[in-house]
């Protein structure tokens, strides 16, 4: 019968995609690039490469351009006409978080778009793609997106910089505050790819400097739905701190899941990485009480509110650390190419050497010109509970601010300036 | 389980021994297995009733609909939308999405899924692959990517304790109320009148027809029917996961494990597969960290070496 036929082909098509989405799965979500842009020299072109459409979209994304265009107007604003860069353009192009996809647009950046320098650029895989595309085209690269240390490390360069934060950084503050609040045995969750290695091995090391002990990493798959079973045996070593080391939808499964294991009550939780995104897509009831380090905290200040105030009459939204970071990095090089009165790459990186800078995003920065991290304080940071909100976006409570020798340490040994 | 053990092992050789932790006895092991077993099941439950509706609108249309995972997104969604916009909390998204999302379901089938029933059942899966894409982009488009927030409903943030071992006690709800509707859906289909009609008419539409039934009738409320179990399942999980638009990507691809492993088509299938599914996760996760999920997909494809349609497939099928 014909009928059957179909049935048999149905059950053998459905059986191979299965396998084949599986496969495809680890790739992540693809979208529309909005890259391309006008060929122009005599015209300061920076580009901006993040994710526009994925999981990566709300932290930074489109509104980075925004954050951008706030420094170039800023810029435009303080130097009027003695202004070095008259024409100041942006590019943009998502990267969709795949490193062979942020390889092939940066390539296009420098070269067809004459980008000057490329910012942003979040997934660790995909950074670490553009600072060798940086180094051989000798073009600018500052990354502020991802956390990998290998960007100041091993693989680090003449023409890249690390503008917010590393994995290292965010280990130091967290580990080192919860160990020190008597949080000595640690259970570690972590989706067992780069990211999560990269931070477990962070937070290991962190929470050891500071005297505690890591009794369990639990590796999950990634993605991953269900962790009741990880969470269960997370739970099983009695620790005083569960870390987590996930990030995006993969966090709110956590965290909701972890919730209502009841574990709230038996371990403090530890979030590895967190946006201020992710506090408001699961709402601050989830969260009550966790622990974690932020780069930039838009109710920090002042300061800090009123560019915040300037970013939501544009975006009807407040400001992630990334977003802060991308103008300060934009805006800081402009100043560079005001001083140098050029803006060519090895003037602009003489000029960020050893730069100390304060800004609106660096407090205590410095532009370290042994291995380009750009250190500067972070904050230990708690969320608020219900009823200390006090406005939508108002989710965290400064607890402490690590002065930025401390957040970074020494200069990363592994990095040779060629 | 790798860079547990030497870490373990290491710090309890060394000479600063001093935490009070107790060693793990065959107690405790039992323990933490018969904990995973129920975590297994609760799962379990759930994916029974998410794949539900895909065995039904396969066992029914023939239609693979790779969209099963949207609609159990949009479901999700939906619930927290309604959430937001009018304070109908879960016990109201319940009922009220199911049947919008029937209505989803009975709309995509007038005007899309039926023009492509009499071709070959590739159309239909592309078309259902193209209305996924198409609708997480316009969830993106509209509520972002990074998801919106949903509580547990009140009364259900407790925790169920026997003695040594506890779940939470919106996981033994979410279990329960999933098989109970599988149950009903399973003797509605085989029990009443309605349900012979509607196998009568998958077995054999032609002769259905010559005795006096209006097949053509059934398809299209059993394709909603199927479509609202989809967003049932959703509003199902917004309690305990992320609510996003892309919560069914991933999602979609465990389901048809689920069905392929139950056999095409069949609602027992998917309901005993659900709960095999559910188990090998929560062991996986238990016993083997990483590699929970690798588990599930080596149990589809041993499943289908030894029984190429699956543990309840029709017959006809494994010819």
């Amino acid at each position: 019968m014909q009928r059957t036929t179909s049935r048999q082909t149905l059950a053998v098509l459905a059986t191979a995609v299965t396998g084949s989405l599986v496969l495809a799965a680890c790739g992540g979500a693809g979208g529309p690039s909005s890259g391309g842009g006008k060929i122009s020299d005599g015209k300061v072109v920076i580009g901006l490469l993040n994710d526009q459409s994925g999981v990566y979209k709300d932290l930074s994304g489109p509104n980075s351009k925004v954050a951008i265009q706030m420094a170039i107007d800023d810029y435009k604003a303080k130097y009027g006409d003695k202004a070095v860069a008259k024409d100041i353009e942006i590019v943009a192009a998502d990267h969709q978080n795949k490193p062979d996809v942020a390889n092939t647009k940066a390539q296009e950046m420098y070269d067809r778009d004459k980008a000057d320098i490329i910012l942003d650029v979040p997934t660790s895989s995909a950074a670490l793609a553009v600072a060798t595309q940086a180094k051989a085209k000798k073009k600018l690269f500052i990354d502020i997106g991802a956390g990998t240390t290998a960007l100041t490390g091993a693989q680090c360069n003449k023409y890249t910089f690390h503008w917010a934060y590393d994995t290292y950084m965010l280990a130091s503050g967290t580990g080192a505050a919860l160990v020190e609040g008597g949080g000595k045995n640690w259970s570690i969750v972590y989706p067992d790819y780069a990211f999560g290695q990269d931070m477990t091995k962070s937070f290991t090391a962190a929470v050891e400097r500071a005297g505690g002990t890591v009794q369990q990493k639990i590796a999950t798959p990634f993605p991953n739905e269900n962790f009741a079973t990880f969470i269960t045996k997370a739970g099983s070593s009695k620790p005083d701190v569960i870390g987590i080391m996930a990030a995006g939808g993969d966090l709110v499964n956590f965290v909701k899941q972890y919730n209502q294991a009841g574990m709230a009550d038996k371990a403090k939780l530890a979030v590895g990485l967190m946006f201020i995104t992710d506090i408001h897509s699961l709402g601050v009831d989830q969260f009550k009480g966790t622990t974690f380090t932020d780069a930039w905290y838009w109710n920090f200040d002042a300061q800090n509110k009123a560019w915040a105030d300037k970013f939501k009459a544009k975006t009807n939204t407040r400001p992630s650390f990334a977003h802060a970071g991308n103008y300060s990095a934009a805006f800081n090089y402009l100043e560079a190419v005001q001083a140098a009165g050029t803006d060519k790459s090895d003037d602009i990186v003489k000029q960020l050497e050893g730069k100390k800078i304060n800004d609106m995003f660096l407090r205590n920065g410095e532009v370290r010109a042994a291995d380009h991290n750009v250190i500067h304080d972070v904050y230990q940071v708690k969320v608020k509970s219900k009823d200390q909100v006090k406005e939508e976006w108002d989710y965290e409570e400064v607890v402490k601010t690590i002065p930025a020798a401390d957040a970074y340490g020494p200069a990363n040994p592994a990095c040779k300036m060629g | 389980m790798p860079p547990a053990r030497p870490e373990r092992a290491a710090y309890r050789a060394g000479p600063k021994l001093e935490n009070n932790r107790t060693a793990p006895t065959t107690g405790s092991h039992m323990t933490a297995f018969i904990q995973y077993t129920l975590q297994g099941l609760a799962l379990g439950g759930f994916y029974a009733l998410a794949a539900l509706g895909l065995a039904v609108i396969f066992g029914v249309l023939g239609v693979v609909n790779f969209s099963h995972g949207a609609c159990y997104m949009l479901g999700a969604v939906g619930a927290a939308v309604l959430l937001d916009a009018t304070g109908l909390g879960f016990w109201w998204a319940l009922p009220l999405m199911t049947i919008a999302m029937f209505l989803f379901g009975v709309l995509m089938e007038r005007l899309l899924v039926q023009w492509l029933l009499r071709l070959d059942p590739l159309y239909n899966f592309l078309l259902t692959f193209g209305l996924t894409l198409l609708l997480v982009d316009v969830v993106k488009r509209k509520y972002g990517v990074s998801g919106l927030p949903y509580p547990l409903p009140a009364g259900l943030d407790g925790r169920i304790t026997l003695g040594a071992v506890s779940l939470s006690t919106y996981q033994v709800f979410a279990a329960v109320f999933s098989i109970s509707v599988c149950l009903a859906v399973w003797l509605v289909l085989t029990k009443t009148r309605v349900g012979m009609i509607v196998r009568a008419s998958t077995e054999d539409a032609e002769r259905s027809r010559a005795l006096g039934i209006n097949v053509s009738r059934w398809v299209t409320p059993v394709f909603g029917f199927g479509i609202a179990l989809a967003g049932l399942a959703g509003v199902l999980r917004a309690p305990t996961g992320s609510v996003t638009a892309d919560m069914g990507s991933f999602f979609i691809i465990i389901l048809f494990a689920v069905v392929v492993i139950g056999g095409l088509g069949s609602i027992l299938g998917a309901v005993v597969a659900g709960f095999l599914v559910g188990l090998v996760e929560a062991y996986g996760q238990g016993y083997a960290g990483r590699f929970s999920q690798v588990f599930i997909f080596m149990l589809m494809a041993l499943v289908i070496l030894v029984r190429p349609s699956g543990l309840f497939g029709r017959e006809e099928a494994a010819s």
